[in-house]
């Protein structure tokens, strides 16, 4: 019988088999930022270990990390514990490390691809959820613990039960002005957040084929908020053309011995699933959350929903407890929904297609009244290249704040964080309650949707702006 | 790691689904590089509220959580399972965890219980009913029991195995170490190093 490609991954990663225990999987990159790791070296420490593979262990500062007067000593002084103790470890083991101010720094999941360190056919893993990013390039990619983070480093391997395999299978074209966000968004609101739990999901078909690298890693980024460990795209020509030439891509003929494998990891056509969603593109629509948990999303044309038309009681519960907390009553639609602050960044949406998308809509217009627009390069690169083809004079000219990279207002680690009761369209991942400052209310949407919404001062689409009198640049092909 | 054979105590029972990790320990307390410290942090948001279970007088010292379904999503932070030890909690029951959460409670020796929802309702009714009844959740005989009630559940042998003999995984590994020389020693030359350019 044929395999998935998930399966071909694990298969070539098997360290040691036998029955009746897990299988010990290789680990071909092991990301580490300041936050899941200072208990890990310190095990190491105690244990007298060392790192087994430097050569295949990267880390960067992303999390605490502010946006603000990054020239000046860290406010908070637990944040600057706890990225000096990073700084620690690293020097003490001997572990690259990209620190803040470096060219290289960024959110740990941006930077990993951009350097072309994530290459189709590995295992990547890093002490966090939304590892999954890096399955866009058909790798099998994901969070895990602290002891898990201290295990990899002494062992460069992972003791690991097998997955069972999803596809998730989108045909079809997507409409215009819906987006990879939308398309992950309804995925997740479709299966719930349990919904790929234990799986390790594959998305596949025309609508997926079609998107660019980016948009692979903001629909892979979310497969852990539908609780799936992984997901993962079959690599094609748009992966190869995206790792040609970036630093650590395979040269000369390391790169033809590499696309050749990377050819073969594809899920083989007599392969089986252990379950299968299919999804018509033509049907997608923009998409935004109103609860508190990822998968209470709605597309953005339709209202808040009843929670009495919840047949199952404990999603009815939920829904109440949410309603409450976001301050919303059923039957309020959607676009009614006025917010504080529009945060453009993260992992999910922060890379220069989601900057060049965000800003092709608000070019020539105003940030409402009252509104605070937060544009957040995911990285230094990300926003060197923001800079060269102006986007952040686009930004600020429309009245948004310009910031450094890092993971900023994605959760409430670091200065940018929501007020009690505030509200905000979030191109972020998790719309859980406080996530992104105690008492702040999260609405995730699409790079597009926060634009338009902080024009209009209410969850919107671009397709609610009015037109503008001057000719507006034609969106960058995204 | 410690060992967990069997544990007996009372109960808490949390009528909550899709318990994510930034509700069991807000990203504040994540900056510590401690692995204690953090039973404070445990449910913090909700505890503001008196008459949250977990502050009324008649739960203190219970050491067994009885959580809704989807427990210990979202976030992979470890600290989660800190807190929840922290605080005095030896095991979780719900009927649905989070794999994550799940992975790292087992590495810390917090024992994740999986029972179907019917037998967690009825376990919620039990512990609220009479909040002095005592719980036992025994690795040994893979059984729950409280009050009349008796479930079973599952585990997977292997992780049933180092549990009770408390063992750690990293020293487990060690014993393979010719195998992951070996493997080390075939993998192809165009894999990426992190090594600077
Ligand atoms: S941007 Fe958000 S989701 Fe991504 S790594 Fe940072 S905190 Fe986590």
């Amino acid at each position: 019988m044929g395999r998935t490609l998930a399966e071909k991954v694990w298969d070539d990663h098997v360290v040691t088999r036998a029955e009746g225990e897990p299988d010990l999987l290789f680990i071909d990159l092991h990301l580490l930022h300041e936050v899941t790791s200072p208990q890990a070296f310190d095990g190491l420490r105690k244990a007298g270990r060392p790192v087994r593979r430097l050569d295949l262990t990267i880390a960067t500062e992303d999390h605490n990390t502010p946006t603000l007067d990054i020239d000046k000593p860290i406010a908070d002084p637990v944040s600057r514990t706890q990225l000096e103790t990073l700084r620690r470890n690293c020097a003490e083991f001997g572990v690259r490390l990209h620190p803040l101010g470096d060219i290289e720094q960024g959110v740990v999941h941006v930077v990993g691809p951009q350097l072309g360190l994530t290459q189709p056919g590995m295992t990547v893993v890093c002490g966090d959820s939304h590892t999954s990013t890096h399955g866009a390039f058909g790798a099998l990619a994901f969070g895990i613990g602290t002891s898990q983070v201290e295990h990899v480093l002494a062992t460069q391997t992972l003791p690991l039960a097998p997955f069972k395999t999803m596809a998730v299978t989108v045909e079809g074209e997507l409409p215009e002005g819906v987006t990879a966000k939308d398309l992950i968004l309804a995925v997740i609101a479709r299966i719930g957040t349990g919904g790929g739990q234990g799986y390790v999901i594959e998305y596949r078909g025309s609508a997926i084929e079609k998107l660019s690298m980016e948009a692979r890693m903001t629909v892979c980024n979310m497969s852990i908020e539908a609780g799936a460990r992984a997901g993962m795209i079959a690599p094609d020509e748009t992966t190869f053309a995206y790792l040609k030439d970036r630093p650590h891509a395979p040269r000369g003929e390391d790169w033809d011995a590499a696309v050749a494998y990377w050819r073969t990891l594809r899920t083989d056509d007599d392969a089986v699933f252990d379950r299968e969603v299919v999804v018509d593109a033509a049907e997608l629509a923009p998409f935004v959350t109103w609860g508190t948990n990822p998968g209470q999303g709605a597309a953005l044309s339709s209202a808040v929903p009843d929670p009495a038309s919840y047949s199952d009681p404990s999603e009815r519960l939920a829904a109440e407890k949410a309603l409450e907390y976001m301050d919303l009553t059923p039957g309020q639609a959607l676009r009614d929904i006025r917010v504080d602050t529009v945060f453009v960044g993260s992992c999910t949406n922060g890379r220069i297609e989601d900057l060049r998308a965000a800003a092709s809509v608000i070019e020539g217009r105003d940030v409402a009244d009252g509104v605070r627009m937060l544009v957040v390069p995911g990285s230094v690169r990300v926003a060197l290249q923001a800079v060269e083809e102006g986007l952040d004079k686009v930004f600020t000219a429309a009245g948004a704040e310009w910031r450094h990279a890092g993971c900023s207002m994605c959760l409430g680690m670091n200065p940018d964080q929501l007020a009690p009761g505030e509200r905000s369209a979030s191109t972020s991942n998790r719309n859980f309650e406080g996530r992104q400052g105690k008492g702040g209310r999260t609405h995730l949407v699409s790079p597009q949707v926060a634009a338009a919404t902080a024009v209009l001062g209410h969850l919107a689409a671009p397709g609610d702006l009015p037109g503008l009198a001057t000719d507006v640049r034609t969106p960058v092909e995204v | 790691m410690e060992a967990f054979t069997t544990h007996t105590g009372r109960a808490v029972p949390l009528r909550r689904s899709n318990v994510d990790t930034d509700q069991i320990i807000p990203a504040h307390w994540l900056k510590k590089v401690t692995r204690d410290g953090f039973e404070d942090g445990l449910f913090e948001a909700w505890r503001k509220d008196p008459e949250f279970v977990l502050n009324r007088p008649e739960r203190a010292g219970a050491s067994v959580l009885i959580a809704g379904p989807d427990f210990g999503t979202g976030s992979s932070r470890e600290h989660a399972v800190w807190a929840l030890q922290n605080y005095g909690f030896k095991t979780v029951v719900s009927s649905r965890f989070a794999d994550i959460f799940r992975g790292n409670s087992l590495k810390n020796g917090l024992l994740t219980v999986v029972l179907p929802q019917e037998t967690v309702e009825a376990l919620w009714e039990l512990t609220e009913n009479d909040p002095a009844v005592e719980v036992t959740v025994d690795l040994v005989a893979r059984e729950v029991r409280a009050g009349g009630l008796t479930a079973g559940f599952d585990l997977d042998e292997n992780a049933r195995w180092r549990l009770l003999e408390g063992l750690d995984d990293i020293d487990l590994t060690l014993r393979n170490a010719a195998d992951i020389t070996a493997y080390e020693a075939r993998r192809p030359s165009f894999k990426p190093s992190t090594a600077r350019i």
